[in-house]
């Protein structure tokens, strides 16, 4: 056996001993999400023991090095793992920002004490994090942000407002884009770590149009934040914040990869039976997209593990990605009819057909609009005049 | 298996991408067979050269002397073949028919697979009974008479059929015409008597016949596999062809796309390179993108093929659909955005709008593949 099979059946044992049945079920709501941070509840015994039970193999973030509370495992390894995952429709441990983007971000730019503290305490989902990116009048233009924090020599005060902040009321601490030069557009922000605790932090969810409020403002009101509390280099928050990006795109793009054959016809068909015909060419012709572009999604990850994948590349996953996922709600609002325009109903668990059909339409408005990522394509990819 | 070409596919590519790129090109081979009117739509001299290249034994055995290679090796052949409109028997013979041919006795595998080794022999394929592609019906009816068979019936689609010193043909020898079982496959040779092929050109200039077999007797070793159980022989050329057809379809929709980029760098209009402009820059990058997708899923399709895997039926069809689509989209949007100049004979553009119309006929259009992919799915 090579020793990648011996990986396999290794991982299929300890899966089999270690998730609970409970955690192998669709997520259905909010609370089925495990978070973590200083004040999350479990919603029951087995959110709690899974967490707990992937913290002591470092299997929340498994291809970090073990000195980060990863468990050290190569591209290979890790593939296998997200596949026996798959296989048994295991849960994630912990979502988190922390895992999905400071950590790249501390990994790549992060100093070796920066590393041991932050990245221990997001692999246990001990701090929960949030992201002040985008501010009221810089959406697609980010670098033009205003937020601005004043030089006090041992602190910096920051002044300011960050909008679209992601679960800002529920986290503990954020990842900041902070101006510390007016004079410097590109070379005058620095990416400043704070707790949100801190005094003159207030923070208000935004009520969407799905009715959820997954998004705040922020604002900083004279907050103190200490100048060690930075990642690279003061000034030079644009580079880690691209990096960022770049990330952040992967992930909405949902580019999970994995070898998927489920179709979202046949799963409309078990949930209402009859389909229209026009509907179920429409349907065919989405699930053809939807499996070709689950194997670019695999394709796309081969590809970065040995660096063949073009840089730009993240924006064209982010660009079809989200598309796609608008297109699919459309088509299960269709199928679904009018037991899909149930709001508040229980058999609707809430209107969450509704609710979810609604929330992707953010889907290509955040992490940059679907137009950026176009234009991002036409100058890096295809080289067009004066893009 | 990773989804990207190791470092002997690689090396395959940059051979096939010169050698079409120099021998393969639209002016030596599309336009000169096309514009002197040629009965068989490509060159023999080029089909020696495929030979000698070893493409025409790409999917033999080494055993019987071919390459041995598989279904991602035979793509990075084809998608050079669509970069360059390249006409050549390559996929009906060397992929479709060479995979009908894999599992026969060693008597046929003798009888024929020298000539396609050596580029002498050119092998048409039979399947298709009227406009569009329906495999599951198969009314062309083969009855046993003495020790062999006796041919009769219509075929349709039938590319290369007058230039080809063998046809691949499926007929029914047991049940009704809409039944899966009871159809045999057979090689039947071109200089059989009662063949009448009705040859004509395609809008892409390819040669295809509508051919009648007016009871033809063939001898009972023509029979490819197993009398009556030929549907599972049929089900891998299918296979073969529409992921083959699939790759040829991606070197289209890349050949248009680059040359619309370029365009799109060179022409002025309003004082400002056409490029510049965010209504096409958006649609550029959307059309790669569809493209990169299509690329990405013909892989996966190709590499499922050659591992045997079960979902290779399923995402054969995903493929060939998606890169219809791709393709299609890509073709368009070639000719818009040249404009008139895309319209004229001269300019190549139109020459990959045309290819791309025949090669979503062949094996089945995105609208059969889509049907295909509800009804695997089990809606």
């Amino acid at each position: 056996m090579s020793d990648l099979e011996t990986f396999r059946a290794e991982t299929r044992a300890w899966l089999e001993a270690n998730c609970p049945p409970e955690m192998r079920e669709p997520v259905r709501d909010e609370e089925d999400v495990c978070w973590g941070g200083r004040n999350w509840t479990f919603k029951n015994d087995a959110q709690k023991a899974w967490l707990e039970a992937c913290v002591a193999k470092g299997y929340t973030v498994p291809a970090w090095p073990k000195d980060y509370g990863g468990a050290g495992l190569d591209p290979a390894e890790a593939k296998v793992l997200r596949e026996e995952m798959n296989r048994i429709n295991a849960r994630p441990p912990l979502s988190s920002f922390g895992i999905w983007m400071l950590g790249p971000a501390l990994l790549q730019f992060g100093t070796e004490e920066q590393k041991l503290h932050y990245l221990n305490q997001i692999a246990r989902g001990e701090i929960r994090w949030c992201q002040g990116y985008s501010e009221p009048g810089s959406g697609s233009d980010l670098v033009s942000m205003q937020t601005f924090g004043e030089d006090k020599g041992d602190h910096w005060l920051v002044n300011g407002q960050k909008i679209w902040t992601s679960y800002a009321d529920k986290a503990d601490w954020i990842f900041c884009l902070v101006r510390t030069d007016k004079a410097n557009k590109y070379q005058g922000i620095t990416f400043m770590l704070f707790d949100m605790a801190s005094e003159g932090v207030s923070t208000k969810p935004i009520l969407l149009i799905s009715g959820n409020s997954p998004f705040c403002e922020t604002f900083f009101d004279d907050v103190k934040v200490p100048k060690d509390q930075f990642v690279g280099e003061i000034n030079r928050g644009w580079d880690v914040a691209k990096y960022l990006l770049g990330h952040e795109r992967e992930m909405i793009s949902g580019a999970g990869g994995g070898d998927r054959t489920a179709t979202i016809g046949a799963t409309l068909k078990r949930m209402v039976g009859e389909i229209d015909p026009v509907l179920r060419a429409e349907l065919a012709m989405f699930d053809v997209d939807a499996l070709a572009y689950s194997a670019m999604g695999e394709k796309f990850l081969d590809e970065v593990k040995v660096g063949k994948a073009h840089p730009a590349q993240p924006n064209m996953m982010k660009y079809a990605g989200t598309e796609l996922n608008k297109r699919r709600h459309e088509l299960m609002m269709a199928a679904g009819g009018s037991r899909a325009l149930e709001w508040d109903s229980p058999e609707t668990r809430g209107g969450q057909p509704a609710r979810n059909w609604l929330r992707t339409k953010a889907n290509s408005i955040e992490g940059g609009t679907s137009e950026v990522m176009l234009n991002v394509i036409s100058k890096r990819i295809l080289d067009l005049p004066g893009a | 298996m990773p989804l990207y070409h190791n470092d002997d596919q690689a090396m395959l590519a940059e051979t096939a991408s010169q050698f079409m790129a120099d021998e393969g090109a639209i002016a030596k081979q599309l336009r000169h067979w096309r514009d002197t009117n040629c009965k068989d739509g490509f060159g023999h001299a080029l089909w020696k050269q495929f030979a000698e290249m070893g493409f025409t034994g790409i999917l033999v055995s080494e055993e019987d002397g071919g390459m041995g290679m598989g279904h991602v090796e035979a793509g990075i052949v084809l998608e050079e073949i669509g970069r360059n409109l390249t006409p050549s028997p390559f996929l009906t013979s060397a992929v479709v028919a060479a995979t009908a041919l894999g599992g026969v006795s060693a008597e046929l595998r003798g009888r024929y697979l020298p000539g396609l080794l050596s580029g002498d022999s050119v092998f048409a394929v039979a399947i298709d009974e009227g406009p569009k592609h329906r495999p599951e019906r198969i009314a062309c009816r083969a009855e046993k008479a003495g020790n062999g068979f006796k041919l009769s019936g219509n075929k349709d689609f039938v590319i290369h059929g007058a230039s080809a010193q063998m046809l691949v043909v499926a007929a029914r020898t047991a049940g009704a015409d809409d039944d899966s079982d009871g159809i045999t496959l057979f090689a039947v040779p071109a200089d059989a008597a009662g063949i009448n092929h009705d040859s004509m050109r395609l809008v892409d200039s390819s040669m295809a016949t509508h051919t009648r077999f007016d009871g033809v007797d063939l001898d009972g070793d023509a029979v490819i596999g197993e009398v009556d159980g030929g549907r599972e022989i049929l089900n891998r050329m299918l296979m073969a062809g529409r992921v083959g057809s699939a790759a040829e379809g991606v070197g289209v929709a890349r050949g248009a796309m680059d040359m619309t980029v370029t365009y799109l760098k060179q022409r002025k209009q309003f004082g400002k390179l056409i490029g510049e402009f965010q209504a096409l820059q958006h649609r550029a990058s959307h059309l790669y993108s569809e493209v990169e997708i299509a690329r990405a899923v013909v892989i996966k399709a190709q590499q499922l093929l050659d591992a045997g895997s079960e979902k290779a039926d399923l995402m054969t069809s995903v493929a060939k659909a998606k890169v219809a689509r791709a393709a299609g989209l890509s073709v368009k949007e070639a000719v818009q955005m040249h404009g008139g100049i895309g319209m004229t004979d001269e300019y190549d553009v139109g020459l990959y709008m045309k290819r791309d119309r025949a090669l979503q006929e062949f094996m089945g259009d995105a609208y059969y593949h889509a049907g295909r992919v509800a009804e695997l799915s089990g809606y």
